[in-house]
């Protein structure tokens, strides 16, 4: 199969996928009273704004770092659906982590990223490390650990713990971060004071990072064995228990960097409004990609586009809501799109390779052995 | 080729037909799975199919039970042409198949899984009285008792087969096919399958009975179609053949001989096992105190019916699972407690008995599975990264020099067709000189070109000194290849046996435990 159609056969899924939820969105916009064509013409324009694009690049890059956090699990069968937990909690932590250092500025962040890594790695490791050790299915394991994430958070984030009061407001947040510690906005986009988050350059970093390590190092091989089949990656050496754990432990260190943007960035501390849900945004997102550091990357775009450009619709009496069926239904028909492009690459590929050995003698000429081969049979 | 003499049937009048196959033609990537298939399954019989391992029986039934549809060819049950698209249609036609490995869910009962996708309803529940006595009824009718109520978990091999009939039958089969019903069993429960089977017959339902054991087929068929090479060669009736005619008939007059020629074997020792246990995790004995020692240049055969521990001592031998006690040593050192990695890394080779379950990464391209069990060695790796290039360059020897036939090394793998995703495997355990392999069924289902190579290569590395463990149904396999044999029984050796003067009867009747005695026990074991 030549690699054009490899590559147009990976993009039918996902287009199918939006295009079809397009059409379902236009059902339930017609069903409002609201002109479909109109809507969306109106979302796009608003999009087309300056300060509009730097907030979908911003949305993007906090939506990346988690759709790779869950990719990491998902190319090894692993399901981490304890990001949320995990990035709630290594932010919380880091940031506190943060107010209360004074460091030169490079090592300053440098201190505040990687404590919210460890602690992201940790949190996720510990669901790794019970299901190598007692056999919890890392599903249930993380969704449970972001209960108790939510629980201990509320427990921490009050005064005399890691919060302070802030004068005229009933919000309640860590010490801010000093300007040591803070990472400048990126002027990228002409045309509106607005900045993109400095941590967009980390995103490209562990998007490559990420591709590399599962594609070109035994580590990766070793992962994605395990992930396409577990009982021949055993019998090839691979240990499994120690991979569940390396991976979780990966995971939940991409995790623990999904509030880094939002913290470093923009609020400089952990308040009780930062940002909570981005973990289940991610499993969409790494659905929607296939797991593919460049498909997340899309996936992340598209996301950011809808919910930000989705604001304009409040001035149009259109419901903002539209855009979470939008994306439910991207999501379902993207993992049955996804299957049904399987499933006919399998068979084309098997029915390609057949006709190409009909047509053509078996290359480098007839070794010994090769006379009965053709009239064999496979059960 | 065309229709060949329906052979001589004087049988009084036209017996009524249950299912009649003409000109079926299977293609399959690479190759031909059936050819000009002819079959008349008469009414009220038991009609053997045989032919050798890849010989094209399974795709033939794949057929008949509605899994794929025929590039060619016609099917028609009790005189009405069909078209099957799925196996839902055949059943409704009343054709019922029971599979070589049961599709029962172990954690439900009897009737459960009996009514799983008929179930009988009383409003919206499950009929569970109306189940149950429709299941009894059928059990007393065929001589097929089972207990409805019982867990399939805690029943043994013969009462899950009886239950799998009793599914069919549920369903209102009237022609039953078997796929090789009788490898999982012991005696007893062979007589006790044929004595249903003869049950079934007198009330007038069919049996297709698939198998490559010659004498049960000729003590339980009423009519023998012998398949070869993906098409069938002969119809015969058991009356007018003999065991070795047949085997003949299956794999043509000029055999491929696994005999292997001198014996290579050394007297160094490369593995030695003693007193080697395994335990289950619910506490019961997979091998009990296992001796053996293979020399450099020798191939162990172990014998044995499936399920008897030989997986489990191969899986124990490559550090996948742990033994209870005992110790392993390669090569004059322990690796007992040795990781399955560090196991490989040492030279150990593995052709596991399902190769799509244990050797292959499916969804994955040629290149990336000649990686796969030699992770951690060049060409494949170099300094934690993929040589992609080195591994590359290395499939393509691999694919060159044991003919494997692809367009390329990027297909995936689930694209090759068995025998040549085998001969994949076999090139690739080759690689990077191993000492001791250890294989598991090297040529089951693949063609018997293929076959004759991997004999080929076998003798090949043992006269360079490779030990070799090997574990095959085919007894002539086990006896042509190996120097020495050992036969396994529950979990244990229980005797030697000389390849050079035993016959596949008496190593047959010493695997089934009737025959344990030392009467066979020549002194086969070398040095």
């Amino acid at each position: 199969m030549s690699i054009s159609r490899r590559v147009a056969l990976g993009v039918a899924a996902p287009l199918l996928a939006i295009v079809f939820s397009l059409l379902v969105t236009s059902v339930v916009l017609l069903f409002t009273g609201a002109q479909p064509l109109e809507t969306f013409q109106a979302m796009v324009q608003y999009a087309g704004r300056p300060r509009t694009q730097v907030l979908i690049i911003n949305s993007a890059t906090t939506y990346y770092f988690a759709a790779v956090a869950v990719a990491i699990g998902f190319r090894m069968n692993l399901f981490n659906i304890g990001v949320d937990g995990q990035y709630r909690l290594a932010a919380l932590v880091s940031a506190a982590l943060g107010g209360a250092l004074h460091l030169p500025r490079v090592l300053h962040v440098g201190v505040v990223i990687l404590s919210a890594m460890l602690v992201g790695a940790a949190w996720a490791g510990f669901a790794g490390y019970l299901k190598v050790r007692r056999g919890v299915s890392e599903v249930i394991s993380t969704i449970m650990l972001n209960f108790v994430a939510t629980a201990g958070i509320a427990y921490l984030l009050a005064p005399g713990r890691l919060a302070v009061t802030t004068q005229g407001s009933n919000n309640l947040g860590t010490r801010p971060i000093p300007e040591s510690g803070q990472v400048g906005g990126l002027p990228l986009v002409p045309g509106t004071p607005l900045k993109v988050y400095g941590l967009v350059v980390l995103a490209v970093i562990v998007g490559a990072a990420f591709w590399f390590v599962i594609n070109r190092t035994r580590f990766g091989f070793d992962l994605r064995a395990t992930g396409m089949n577990e009982a021949a990656a055993v019998a090839s050496g691979v240990d499994v228990r120690k991979m569940v754990v390396a991976a979780m432990v990966l995971s939940g260190a991409v995790a623990g960097l999904v509030g880094m943007p939002q913290l470093l960035g923009a609020s400089y501390t952990y308040s009780l409004d930062f940002p909570a849900g981005l973990g289940f945004t991610g499993i969409a997102i790494a659905l929607l990609g296939r797991n593919h550091p460049v498909g997340i990357a899309v996936g992340a775009l598209l996301w950011g586009f809808l919910d930000n450009s989705s604001q304009i619709l409040n001035l149009r009496d259109v419901p903002v809501e539209i855009v979470q069926i939008t994306q439910g239904v991207i999501v379902l028909s993207v993992v049955v799109a996804y299957e049904l492009v399987r499933r006919y690459r399998v068979s084309a590929v098997q029915r390609d390779v057949g006709r190409r050995l009909a047509e053509s003698p078996p290359p480098g000429g007839d070794g010994p052995p090769a006379a009965a081969a053709t009239q064999g049979a496979s059960t | 080729m065309s229709v060949d003499e329906q052979p001589a049937e004087p049988a009084a009048g036209p017996a009524p037909v249950a299912v009649e196959l003409r000109g079926i033609t299977k293609r399959f990537p690479g190759v031909v799975a059936n050819r000009d298939i002819d079959i008349r399954v008469t009414k009220g019989t038991v009609h053997a199919i045989v032919g050798e391992n890849g010989a094209g029986k399974s795709t033939l039934m794949k057929t008949l039970y509605g899994m794929h549809r025929p590039d060619e060819g016609t099917i028609a049950i009790e005189g009405e042409q069909v078209v099957l698209h799925s196996p839902a249609d055949a059943i409704a036609r009343g054709v019922g198949m029971v599979h070589q490995h049961f599709k029962l869910a172990d954690n439900f009962t009897v009737i459960e899984n009996v009514v799983l996708g008929a179930e009988p309803r009383r409003g919206l529940a499950l009929d569970v009285r109306t189940a149950r006595r429709r299941i009894l009824e059928i059990g007393r009718r065929y001589g097929l008792e089972v207990d409805p109520d019982a867990l399939v978990e805690d029943l043994g091999v013969g009462d899950r087969q009886r239950v799998e009939i009793i599914k069919v039958l549920y369903r209102g089969a009237r022609t039953l096919i078997l796929d090789e019903p009788t490898a999982v069993l012991v005696p007893q429960e062979v007589d006790e399958l044929f004595g249903a089977l003869r049950e079934l017959k007198a009330q007038g339902l069919s049996i297709i009975f698939i198998s490559h054991k010659l004498d049960e087929v000729l003590a339980v068929a009423d009519e023998i179609t012998v398949i070869r090479a993906g098409t069938t060669v002969a119809s015969v009736k058991p009356a007018d053949v003999t065991a070795r005619r047949l085997a003949e008939l299956m794999v043509g007059s000029e055999l491929p001989s696994p005999q292997t020629s001198e014996s290579t074997v050394t007297d160094v020792a490369e593995l030695v096992v003693a007193h080697l246990s395994l335990t289950s995790s619910d506490g019961r004995a997979l091998l009990q105190d296992i001796e053996l020692t293979i020399h450099r240049g020798e191939v162990l055969g172990i014998a044995g019916v499936e399920g008897n521990g030989q997986a489990e001592l191969v899986e124990t031998l490559l550090g996948i699972r742990q033994a209870a006690s005992g110790r392993v040593l390669l090569g004059g050192e322990d690796i007992t407690a040795w990781s399955t990695r560090r196991r490989r890394e040492a030279g150990i080779g593995y052709i596991p008995e399902d190769r799509t379950r244990h050797g292959l990464l499916l969804e994955a391209p040629l290149w990336e599975n000649r990686v796969l069990g030699h992770q951690t060695r060049r060409p494949n790796v170099r300094r934690g990264l993929v040589d992609r290039a080195g591994a590359r360059a290395d499939c393509q020897r691999i694919v060159d020099e044991y003919d494997v036939r692809t367009p390329s090394i990027d297909v995936l793998a689930s694209a090759l067709s068995g025998g040549n995703q085998q001969k994949l495997i076999v090139g690739r355990e080759m690689s990077g000189e191993p000492k001791l392999l250890l294989a598991a069924h090297p040529t089951r289902g693949v063609d018997v070109g293929a076959q004759a190579a991997i004999w080929d290569l076998l003798r090949g590395a043992r006269a360079k000194g490779l030990a070799v463990l090997l574990i095959s149904a085919d007894l002539e396999e086990l006896i042509g290849l190996s120097d020495s044999l050992k036969v396994m029984l529950r979990g244990r050796l229980v005797a030697d046996v000389d390849p050079a003067t035993v016959t596949p009867e008496q190593l047959g009747a010493a695997m089934t435990g009737a025959d344990a005695t030392t009467d066979v026990s020549t002194g086969g074991e070398a040095a």
